[in-house]
């Protein structure tokens, strides 16, 4: 095989690999080159006038503006859970997580409609924040809480494994040397994740950004206002605008590819951080 | 993970001189604020979805599913997880042996396209097929003379469902036999063994668990699939639409007990998807001597 691949005694490779390549690319490949294909028989005129309207640009900057927050919530709170369940025991530890990847398994509608019963004005939460003005379901708020329960695990299952690198000697003798508490989550615990921090940042705000079925109930769907990019793809389709929905699509593609590529990036960085920290 | 941490937690909490009166504020607090937030956005929408199903009792939240459309939609349900979980399944063994199994040039690439249907909008994933499908779309003509529905059809939803849980068995089991290496698989072909009878009795024993997770997982996220499911499906009431989007479809009409009742059987699914991950971890610690 000229060097495409190293020889082995293990059979199967040119029929597993031929299988997985045909699956590959008649599932996935060839229905995505389909849409980028749509895009391009559109001409460029065309194509802004979708993807720059107001009614787009309004929802990139909730779809985004969202994600962001909800991401940066969970950095701060997957960080406090993640420390919480690796540094401390507590009855119930070992059930909270395996709880935290529930919003892995639990489907997005069910998520959505749940939420929404939790955070509607006479909801059992919703209800104490509506005496202060604070309205969560129906606003960008609402779609900013879906997004933090959908993006939590990301950043909770990345910050774990990292937290057990944290050289426990180190902190010890900065202890013994009248380091305080705070100094040493500076110095020593937070340059340890912070790698870990931003892959799951990066992983909860990419999932963000395509999110639908959570966020599609507790949002309102308001044009301008409370409407995501995904939802106004579902739209031009239901008013069989099928370039309108090719373009947005495309649009949307082209992000999924860019985050793809940080998260690779922020990756490879994570990686050496923790290559660096158990030297 | 749960092994690991389980240990050190143990180990921390038995270390000397941690217990002083500001670890002890600390550590309360980190308890407090992580319990909130968890009560918060997890358990209470969790619970509420089993309060709102029971919200007019026992036989209210029964007889709800005997109502037809009900019915329909959880055998569409069931039929499209037993068509996409074993396809995937299947792809994800193969692509797992060849990719873990053999070195050969383009692997990381083809690692990356697998992993792309977790990057893409679930919308987009029902969009391509739409596209290509669709009554507008490349195919779309030929489909129609030939009188072949796809799309807002039962072919259609098969095709999104694939799409959206493409990578997950590949993706649980690449990193566990890339882990486990090839010695025993070669091992046993010098002494004769056949190729299937190598991957049937040396390499299924040991990636079994891994592979019951990705299956389980992989059937989770089939069975509850919204977005995608949703662009293809044309939600014909009783005819195309699934256990999701016949939740959608009672929550508009203000049926709140049906809708949470339904989504209690999926949340019930997703309950026990992450009993047996539990479980798969439980047996990995056990057999690393943890």
């Amino acid at each position: 095989m000229n060097g495409f691949r190293q020889p082995s005694v293990l059979p199967g490779f040119g029929l597993t690999l031929g299988f997985a390549t045909f699956f590959l690319s008649a599932i996935v490949l060839l229905p995505l080159a389909a849409l980028v294909l749509k895009t391009a028989s559109m001409s460029w005129g065309d194509f802004l006038e979708v993807v720059s309207s107001p009614r787009a640009l309004a929802s990139y900057r909730l779809s985004f503006g969202a994600s962001l927050v909800a991401a940066l919530i969970n950095t701060v709170f997957g960080f406090i859970v993640a420390w919480t369940l690796v540094r401390y025991d507590f009855p119930g530890r070992k059930i909270l997580d395996a709880m935290i990847d529930m919003p892995f398994a639990l489907p997005t509608a069910v998520s959505g409609i749940a939420l929404t019963a939790v955070f509607a004005q006479n909801g059992w939460i919703g209800q104490y924040l509506e005496p202060y003005g604070i309205k969560v379901a129906y606003t960008w708020l609402g779609v900013t809480v879906a997004l933090t329960l959908i993006g939590l695990p990301f950043v909770v299952r990345s910050v774990q494994p990292s937290l057990l690198e944290v050289q426990r000697d180190l902190e010890d003798a900065a202890e013994t040397l009248g380091a305080t508490p705070l100094y040493i989550f500076r110095r020593i615990i937070f340059p340890t994740v912070l790698p870990a921090l931003a892959s799951g940042f990066t992983l909860a705000f990419a999932r963000g950004i395509g999110e639908y079925g959570s966020v599609i109930f507790i949002a309102g769907n308001l044009p301008m206002k409370t409407e995501i990019t995904p939802l106004l793809i579902v739209i031009k389709l239901e008013e069989f605008d099928y370039n309108g929905a090719a373009a947005l699509g495309f649009v949307m593609l082209a992000m999924s590819f860019v985050m793809l590529l940080s998260i690779n990036l922020v990756q490879a960085w994570a990686r050496r951080g923790m290559v660096a920290a158990r030297r | 993970m749960v092994g690991i941490t389980a240990s050190s937690a143990a180990e921390i909490s038995a270390r000397p001189g941690r217990r002083t009166v500001a670890s002890v504020v600390i550590r309360w607090a980190f308890i407090g604020v992580s319990l909130g937030f968890l009560a918060a956005v997890l358990l209470a929408p969790l619970a509420a979805v089993f309060t709102t199903a029971l919200g007019e009792g026992v036989a209210a939240y029964f007889r709800s599913f005997a109502d037809a459309d009900t019915g329909a939609a959880i055998r569409l349900t069931l039929f499209t997880a037993a068509i996409v979980v074993p396809l995937n399944t299947i792809f994800g063994i193969c692509a797992a042996w060849a990719i873990a199994k053999f070195e050969f040039r383009g692997k990381a690439f083809l690692m990356t396209l697998i992993d792309l249907p977790f990057a893409v909008s679930p919308i987009v994933s029902g969009l391509v097929y739409v596209l290509l499908f669709g009554a507008q779309g490349w195919f779309g003509s030929w489909l129609l003379e030939h009188n072949i529905e796809v799309i807002f059809a039962l072919p259609g939803i098969v095709l999104a469902t694939l799409f959206v849980t493409f990578p997950y068995v590949a993706r649980e089991l690449i990193p566990l036999m890339e882990q486990l290496g090839n010695d025993e698989e070669e091992a046993a072909m010098t002494l004769g063994a056949s190729g299937l009878m190598t991957f049937l009795r040396v390499t299924l024993p040991k990636i079994r668990w891994g592979l019951i997770y990705g299956v389980i997982l992989c059937n989770a996220r089939a069975m509850g699939e919204f977005g995608a499911v949703s662009v293809v499906s044309g939600h014909i009431r009783g005819l195309t639409t699934t256990m999701p989007l016949h939740i959608e479809i009672l929550y508009n009409e203000y049926a709140f007990v049906g809708a949470f009742a339904v989504a209690s059987l999926l949340t019930l699914l997703a309950v026990i998807t992450l009993i047996v991950k539990s479980l798969m971890e439980w047996q990995a610690s056990r057999a690393s001597g943890n």
